[in-house]
């Protein structure tokens, strides 16, 4: 009996600044985050939706982020969407082709450590309908990078709107050459199987990819961050 | 100027003005039956065949194949309205181009492609085929 009580207090005692963390991150969010991110799933995510939000979806967040890239992001947001969320708002013509209106588009809230640490928490808690990620899909079977590249560029045709090293590539979807260290494997699975199911009316289509395809751009978006993202 | 010429001056301008409001409420019209193909458009195909329509969009600096220039009435003019549904539903590959051309069949439905087959033939200004 005397343990079991040892037992809960410590865990207590132990969890405590966790929970503490949290809550103070939830209040960060709801203060600073909602108006810009959904941190609860839209009831009518149709085109509006695409159109209106100023930032990505949060309400997976705790099945699409690697925390500790978050804790890093949040204190030094650097832009993942070259032109923004929504590109079509942020575009304008160029003198060869249509180029970023830099001047419609604003950074990101920096945040300090503390805070940056507790919204991250809060986020990881975000972890959206169960289902959504198919969790153990990446079998992280080792993937060369010559052919992850042949596929991501001329085979599948990825890099017509992202780029898979800084200054290459399309700018209309996510950079993904932070990929690896921002996101988890089976949520890059996920996603590239099916985005309309995680972002209904989303500009990226969805290819129908064979599960081949699919285990080999998870396993190159992997590791670019590490290859060619430093 | 006499009286003459100024009465003829006068049916001319009022001509040319009417002429205006007659052209700017059928233009209005034509955009109404387009809106909901360009609103489409311009959230799935700007990024590519850009803003203008006219293959020069955002992410075609790096892009080994440039996207067709939905301006172009001679280039346009050559591909059958249903070659242009399936590159639509089904990607370039299917029509023997680009594999840039993504297949958007899982993200707009039939009617909606219908709908952008139409719409580019009014962008194009070069009729149905």
């Amino acid at each position: 009996m005397k343990l079991h009580i040892f037992a809960a207090l410590s865990f207590g005692l132990i969890a405590a600044p966790s929970v503490a963390l949290a809550s103070n991150g939830a209040d960060i969010l709801k203060s600073q985050c909602m108006s810009c991110h959904a941190t609860v799933k839209p009831e009518k995510a149709g085109l509006d939706h695409i159109w209106e939000r100023k930032g990505p979806d949060l309400y997976y967040a705790g099945s699409k982020y690697n925390k500790s890239w978050l804790v890093k992001w949040l204190q030094d947001p650097i832009r993942i969407r070259p032109a923004g969320e929504f590109y079509r708002k942020h575009v304008k013509p160029g003198d060869k082709e249509d180029v970023v209106d830099e001047s419609t588009l604003t950074p990101h809230v920096k945040l300090s450590k503390t805070d940056a640490e507790a919204v991250a928490e809060a986020l990881m808690a975000l972890t959206g309908p169960v289902g959504l990620v198919n969790k153990g899909a990446f079998k992280n079977e080792k993937v060369s990078m010559t052919m992850g590249a042949m596929f991501f560029n001329k085979l599948r045709g990825c890099g017509a709107c992202h780029m898979a090293k800084p200054g290459t590539g399309g700018l209309s979807g996510p950079e993904l050459y932070t990929g690896g260290e921002r996101l988890q494997a089976d949520y890059i699975y996920s996603y590239i199987k099916d985005p309309q199911k995680f972002d209904p009316h989303i500009w990226m289509p969805t290819l129908n990819l064979a599960e081949p395809d699919l285990q080999r751009l998870t396993g190159y978006i992997l590791q670019l961050s590490a290859s060619e993202g430093k | 100027m006499n009286t003459r010429q100024r009465v003829s001056a006068f049916f001319v301008m009022s001509l040319a003005s009417a002429s205006c409001f007659l052209y700017a409420g059928k233009a209005t019209a034509a955009d109404d039956q387009y809106a909901q193909a360009a609103h489409v458009y311009d959230t799935y195909c700007v990024q590519c065949h850009g803003i203008n329509r006219d293959g020069k969009g955002l992410n075609t600096k790096d892009m080994s194949v440039q996207p067709r220039d939905h301006s172009d009435p001679k280039g346009m003019a050559d591909i059958p309205d249903d070659e242009l549904h399936k590159a639509i539903k089904e990607g370039g590959l299917s029509v023997n181009k680009s594999v840039l051309m993504p297949a958007w069949g899982n993200v707009l439905t039939d009617e909606e492609i219908k709908e952008m087959v139409v719409y580019l033939r009014h962008v194009c200004q070069c009729g149905p085929k």
